[in-house]
């Protein structure tokens, strides 16, 4: 500080407090409800002791909402969503950077133009794509008459019939969601970065595209991975709209979505505690990767956003 | 855009970017062109037969009252979390950045709600604001004399609403802020400070006016988030009532497209959000680019 103002100082530090108490309010009362009984989680107000019943209730909210099945869909979920993106994104631009071909300035453009293009303005026809993920392939074989043509060629009836659903499944829940500018982007800009030296050293030494890319490219992005896994899976962890129409069995959804079926509605018992419980262990994977990773999480957040 | 030196090879770069462009195609190009072409179609809700009708869509969305209405309250509901949560962010990081002591911790305590869902930041509210048993609504109804009820009440459900999203969005405004604030060189507030300009002074006419390109930047994210990841909040928590007074755009493109049925509606709704974005997209590039540069 430049000079000494111990009365600013004093409350800069009261207004952090509350700061701090905003945001951490919510978390902390959910805490103390989801510790208490039900007789005592519905009183007005709610007594703002912890109780005893904090295992007990947690042990209900687990069976109750199916847990450990959901939590489980929306690791695998998130993690598919941050390798698939990252592995598809580092590749993308390694070509896009690192060759010269007739098609890159297409293969860039198309990519740039679908920067800021999230699932949920496109959701109809994603889902319908989900759904039958050859229709594009049928359709041009119904537009070609590909069906006369080989059943010409084979003397007998043919009938092509593409069908590969995605929906109910993992694929399904991370394939669409792969594709990302952003990623594309980050490690585009990075790759411009790099010394040109380096590469013309390897091309000297005789080294082929791909022992360059594993051996000098990919350890230098290091850091730049950790902080897009970071966001990546904080990302797929917290998708809502996608998962919630994609899957319709209870078994494959995931475990930001299966919260809703335990909130308490006009006519139930007030059964906050459970649901509050069940609310906390879901938020607690993505809030523990941000906390323990926090330098990396700040850089991404940043970086991804230039 | 290219290095000086690159590799050759005939097929390797197809092969590379073959991943990237096979999901692209199928999920962002594919599907585009499909909700542009339904959007001009009117088909029964089982999708067996459809008929071109022009902008007929389209027409139909600009004169229904329900789709006008929605359109304010996206904007008012965005605006308003913009505000509530820029406000906040900008505080707590200068409060943040006069700190000496105890800095890491102060900072861990205030990103973390960014990895909470929007959906769970709807669910800690709605039992926040539950109006029979949420403390905020009974401080509400005890010190305000409001009678809170934001089940029926749509002015209070998107009190509710604009709470819950802006509450998440605090910590990544707080970042931005803060990194913003940390890239201001110190030399030009210890010359003011020099010059005799208080703490407040100094935020006013140096910080604040440096971190207009952050400002801006966090302006136009906040109401991309407000527009679009909101969804799980209203998704739990009010479901676009009472009376459709917290239905914004992205829940009515989901309520008439997957509820309803109504899919050339819902394509044309699609439509007029994708168009949104990339007019936001286009001035986010073009203008607050330009605009806020300063020297230095």
């Amino acid at each position: 500080m430049v000079e000494k103002t111990p009365i600013l100082d004093f409350f800069t530090y009261v207004f952090l407090l509350m700061g701090i108490f905003i945001v951490g309010f919510p978390i902390l009362y959910s805490l103390i409800a989801a510790t208490l009984p039900l007789d005592q989680v519905s009183q007005v107000p709610m007594p703002l002791i912890p109780g005893d019943q904090f295992m007990v209730n947690m042990k209900e909210a687990w069976s109750r909402g199916n847990l450990g099945t959901q939590i489980l869909n929306s690791v695998i979920m998130a993690s598919g969503i941050t390798v698939g993106k990252i592995a598809v994104s580092m590749i993308g631009a390694f070509s896009i950077v690192y060759f010269d071909y007739r098609f890159r300035v297409v293969a860039f453009a198309s990519v740039f133009c679908t920067l800021m293009l999230p699932v949920e303005v496109r959701i109809l026809p994603t889902y319908e794509m989900a759904a039958n993920v050859l229709y594009p392939i049928q359709a041009l074989c119904n537009v070609l008459h590909l069906e006369g043509l080989l059943s010409w060629f084979a003397g007998n009836d043919i009938t092509i019939n593409l069908n590969w659903s995605l929906l109910d499944s993992h694929t399904g829940l991370v394939l669409p969601l792969v594709a990302s500018a952003t990623c594309t982007f980050l490690f585009r800009q990075f790759f411009l970065t790099v010394p040109e030296e380096l590469c013309e050293a390897a091309k000297m030494d005789g080294a082929s595209p791909m022992i360059f890319f594993r051996k000098i490219l990919f350890p230098l992005s290091k850091t730049n991975i950790a902080a897009l896994v970071v966001i990546e899976f904080v990302y797929g962890y917290n998708q809502y709209l996608w998962p919630l129409l994609i899957t319709t069995n209870p078994k494959m959804t995931t475990a930001v979505i299966g919260l809703l079926n335990l909130i308490p509605q006009a006519d139930d018992l007030p059964e906050w505690n459970i649901a509050l419980c069940a609310t906390l262990l879901v938020m607690l994977p993505p809030v523990l990767v941000v906390l323990f990773m926090q330098r990396w999480f700040v850089k991404g957040l940043i970086e991804k956003e230039k | 855009m290219i290095k000086r030196s690159f590799f050759k090879s005939k097929y390797l770069p197809y092969l590379l970017i073959l991943p990237q462009m096979v999901v692209t195609l199928t999920f962002f190009y594919w599907p585009a062109i499909q909700g542009l072409s339904q959007s001009f179609l009117l088909s029964d809700p089982f999708g067996r037969q459809s008929k071109f009708v022009w902008f007929y869509n389209y027409i139909g969305l600009f004169t229904d009252p329900l789709y006008l209405k929605s359109i304010f309250t996206t904007f008012f509901f965005s605006l308003a979390v913009a505000a509530v949560s820029l406000s906040l962010g900008l505080f707590i990081a200068s409060m943040a950045n006069r700190a000496l002591q105890a800095k890491a911790l102060i900072r861990t305590m205030l990103i973390w709600p960014y990895a909470v869902a929007p959906a769970i930041s709807g669910i800690l509210w709605l039992f926040l604001l539950h109006p029979s048993y949420g403390i905020v609504a009974l401080g509400i109804k005890e010190w305000l004399g409001v009678d809170w009820n934001p089940v029926l009440y749509g002015s209070d459900a998107m009190v509710m609403i604009v709470m819950a999203s802006a509450w998440k969005q605090i910590s990544y405004n707080f970042v931005f802020f803060m990194a913003g604030m940390q890239a201001i060189p110190k030399s030009l507030i210890e010359a003011a400070a020099i010059d005799g300009a208080s703490p407040f002074k100094r935020f006013w006419f140096i910080s604040f006016p440096l971190l207009s390109p952050t400002f801006f930047f966090l302006t136009v994210m906040n109401i991309i988030y407000s527009f679009f990841e909101t969804f799980g909040i209203i998704h739990t928590i009010t479901q676009g009532g009472p009376g459709g007074s917290t239905n914004i755009l992205v829940y009515k493109v989901y309520q008439d497209g997957f509820v309803g049925l109504n899919l050339g509606s819902s394509a044309a709704q699609s439509v007029v959000l994708m168009s949104l974005i990339i007019v936001i997209t286009f001035l986010q590039f073009r203008f607050v680019e330009k605009k806020v540069q300063y020297g230095g």
